[in-house]
């Protein structure tokens, strides 16, 4: 039977047939509906949002060296965060199998870098699968625990955000899943436990069978040959659909190699270059094939023109049919067609993302400016408050957490100014708390402001160690951000209502002098989780006293407009009152 | 070679319901037996700002409309119309809702909205069809404002080569019961509108 999936949705699915008894993962996007959907499936032991990527990864290592199928999911950088168990890994090996999903985000439409997790792969030696569309996924996902156990290694799957938030027909006929056994933990400290004794013959082990883990996976039926004339294509993942297309459609009589699996078959790419005379690679982002494709044929056709990055296919951003067709077109000599511009679109007001109306971040960062000042310097962070780079305290954004620690390093390094920095609730829980421990323990005299939403937003509501709820909406331990901000060593901790004004200015007033370490929590549940939680505000309007001062309209708000010589609020409103309190002529009261 | 049988870019605001259509598209292509595929926006990108979604019937290769090459343009909001023109083919067909919905750049006074005409106008001469109406009117005269989407797939409904009783069974399987009656009349006027 078919179903129309999300990718994640049907990675899910795979995840579930698979037998795997434990998934964790931070929420990040592409990668969060895996989880979110493998909630609503049920029937898998332990599902977790875990405080960050290093943390999930860690709890799947333990579920699987326990001899459960095991599997943690994050986007890109999120495997950064957990580089450190992720390398060692792949010298201990697994128990129960154990597959990483890493979800690549090509153009950065919600990240903060367009790295290559192919890259990671290589760097581990570990294998990769490079799903190009939602069934590719599925089949790859369950694939990948049979070949974590046979090779006893950790196993990429790398959906990019065209696989992961694509839809299309997808079988989920259930398949023979793997029954599960008691798990038990097996004692053998040669494998377990990292000490230099262990780990070098290790090193040697996985290095060793690379050959074999490459064989395998070239059998699969992800890598397909197709030898025709003697021009011909060699492509990766979702860049193979978009080649196959261009070359159905400008009607070519080209060899094509797809490829699906990391490390690439080579006596595939071999058997391509001893046929042709030029070949093309096109993927997205890093040429991790195409490095492989020259090394092969300077051994086994050296004449070969190999084409790609550079000239052809480009290193940024994500690539789709046009640009691959234009590529195929001038390898072969064919004048592009002519693409259509059309102009009038010029006369467009730009439609940029937005804190929403009401946001409690653009309240607080309103009193944080009124606080601080034009002339204090404003590290941020990584979440929907980055949004608001606009509003004059938004410096900085690194990656999570770093908001923090790099308040400290500007105090630090000798700058006098204020310094007030900002990260949101979930951000900090993830890895704030150790930059927070440190500014403490190195006298670094900053303000922290925790934007805690009690949600992590951004990436669709999931809940975390704040939210007293589990991933599974089981009741937890409610930790306290401020207990935690005290027993971190913040001298002045204190907790603030956002769309309190007045009083929020205050408090930041109170911090900004403080001679240390200040922390200023403040709280307002997200306006998105408010009105589904049925939570309802009186609108606000706008009375005769207004002088079209435009205060209000400054402050950004969705629902204030300005029309003729007045301001104006629309039905956006959702009633947190915050341009009454601005405006000074009170012009802005709450509809009776 | 065509590549594609049917591709169709719906475009709109965040929140307007764009990723509804495509669902009831994909949903209602796999019952026909048609191959499908969509891309959608998640994330950052979706937080007011302009929404995209490709979805390509009788199609095996990726997800992707490439410019130029859509065979029919589902605009929610007039600007995002013309901001994503360039995906439509020239004898491609444009169904577009007039009904502007302001960005924050306009109403806070950093950028204009332009008059309706400057926007409809431009379409008109490089479009094979573009029909061009109220339909968040009509949704509001079928019972909800909300089933605005729902209009626009009606009219959406004339242009692809998905059987009406299965876009409404899939409508049925995606839209809360209690809303079930004005979606359907919502889609039936839609389709009248453009009939």
């Amino acid at each position: 039977m078919k179903e129309y999936l999300l990718g994640n949705a049907a990675i899910a699915k795979g995840i579930k047939d698979a037998g795997s008894g434990l998934v964790s993962g931070y929420p990040g996007t592409p990668s969060s509906e895996i989880i979110e959907t493998l909630v609503g499936l049920g029937g898998i032991k332990h599902i977790e949002w875990s405080v960050n990527e290093k943390v999930a990864l860690e709890v799947a290592i333990g579920a699987s060296w326990a001899g459960t199928r095991s599997t943690a999911t994050m986007k890109h950088v999120g495997l950064n965060v957990a580089a450190d168990p992720f390398m060692t890994l792949a010298y201990l090996g697994v128990g129960g199998g154990l597959v990483l999903i890493s979800a690549d985000d090509p153009f950065c439409h919600s990240s903060q870098n367009e790295q290559d997790t192919r890259r990671y792969a290589q760097f581990a030696q570990v294998p990769l699968l490079d799903p190009a569309d939602p069934q590719e996924a599925k089949d790859m996902v369950m694939y990948g625990f049979d070949l974590s156990e046979k090779f006893n290694v950790p196993v990429i799957l790398r959906p990019t955000t065209r696989v992961s938030h694509a839809r299309s027909d997808v079988n989920v006929d259930p398949t023979s899943s793997t029954s599960e056994g008691q798990a038990s933990f097996g004692r053998n400290p040669a494998r377990r436990v990292s000490l230099p004794v262990h780990v070098r013959p290790l090193h040697r082990e996985l290095l060793e069978k690379q050959a074999a883990m490459e064989e395998v996976l070239a059998s699969t039926p992800w890598n397909r040959l197709d030898l025709k004339g003697d021009h011909g294509v060699i492509a990766s993942g979702l860049s193979a659909l978009y080649a196959e297309e261009a070359i159905l459609s400008l009607g070519l009589d080209l060899s094509f190699l797809k490829i699906g699996t990391f490390p690439a078959p080579s006596k595939m790419i071999a058997a391509m270059l001893r046929h042709v005379k030029k070949i093309l690679v096109v993927e997205e982002m890093e040429p991790v094939l195409q490095e492989q494709v020259e090394m092969i044929a300077r051994k086994v056709n050296p004449g070969v023109e190999v084409l790609g990055k550079g000239d052809y296919i480009s290193r940024v951003g994500e690539l789709d049919l046009l640009p691959v067709k234009e590529a195929i077109a001038r390898m072969e000599g064919i004048s592009p067609e002519t693409r259509p511009t059309l102009d009038a679109e010029k006369i467009l007001p730009p439609r940029p993302p937005s804190l929403c109306p009401g946001c409690s971040h653009r309240a607080t960062y309103y009193a944080m400016h009124k606080a601080f000042g034009k002339n204090a310097v404003y590290p941020s962070d990584i979440g929907c408050y980055t949004m608001a780079v606009n509003m004059g305290t938004v410096d900085t954004c690194l990656c999570m957490g770093a908001s923090i620690t790099i308040a400290s390093g500007i105090r630090l390094g000798g700058v006098e100014e204020p310094i007030c920095c900002s990260l949101g609730d979930s951000t900090f829980i993830h890895s704030g708390l150790t930059g927070l421990l440190n500014a403490a323990y190195n006298n670094a005299r900053i303000t922290v402001t925790v934007l805690d939403n009690s949600t992590t937003a951004m990436t669709g509501h999931q809940p975390h160690p704040g939210t007293g709820l589990t991933a599974t909406g089981e009741a937890s331990v409610p930790v306290s951000l401020e207990d935690i901000a005290k027993a971190l060593g913040a001298g002045f901790v204190e907790v603030v209502n956002p769309y309190d004004i007045k009083a929020t200015i205050d408090v930041f007033k109170k911090a900004k002098e403080y001679q240390g370490l200040s922390v200023v929590i403040s709280r307002q549940l997200c306006v998105i989780k408010a009105l589904k939680a049925g939570v309802r505000r009186k609108p606000l309007s706008v009375n005769e006293n207004c002088t079209g001062c435009k205060l209000c309209v400054e402050f950004g708000c969705p629902a204030i407009e300005f029309e003729g010589d007045k301001a104006k609020i629309n039905n956006l409103c959702i009633g947190c009152g915050v341009c009454a309190s601005i405006c000074k002529n009170n012009a802005l009261d709450v509809v009776k | 070679m065509k590549t594609s049988e049917c591709d169709v870019v719906i475009v709109g605001v965040g929140g307007q319901g764009v990723i509804l259509i495509s669902d009831i598209l994909g949903r209602a292509a796999v019952k026909e037996g048609v191959r499908v595929r969509g891309a959608e926006t998640h994330g950052m990108a979706q937080r007011g700002g302009s929404v995209i979604n490709h979805t390509r019937l009788g199609c095996k290769f990726s997800p992707m409309v490439p410019s130029g090459g859509a065979d029919v343009l589902l605009a929610l909001e007039p600007s995002e119309a013309l901001r994503f023109a360039y995906f439509l083919k020239e004898k491609g067909v444009a169904l577009v809702n007039t009904r502007p919905v302001l960005p924050v750049t306009v109403t806070t006074g950093k950028a204009h909205y332009p008059p309706l005409d400057r926007i409809i106008s431009p379409l008109r001469d490089r479009f094979g069809e573009v029909r061009a109406f109220d339909a968040t009117a009509l949704a509001e005269k079928a019972g909800t404002a909300q089933a605005m989407n729902v209009v626009m797939l009606g009219a959406l409904s004339r242009y692809i080569p998905l059987r009406e009783e299965l876009l409404l069974d899939a409508l049925a399987q995606v839209v809360p019961k209690k809303h079930l009656d004005a979606n359907r009349r919502a889609f039936a006027v839609g389709k009248a509108e453009v009939g």
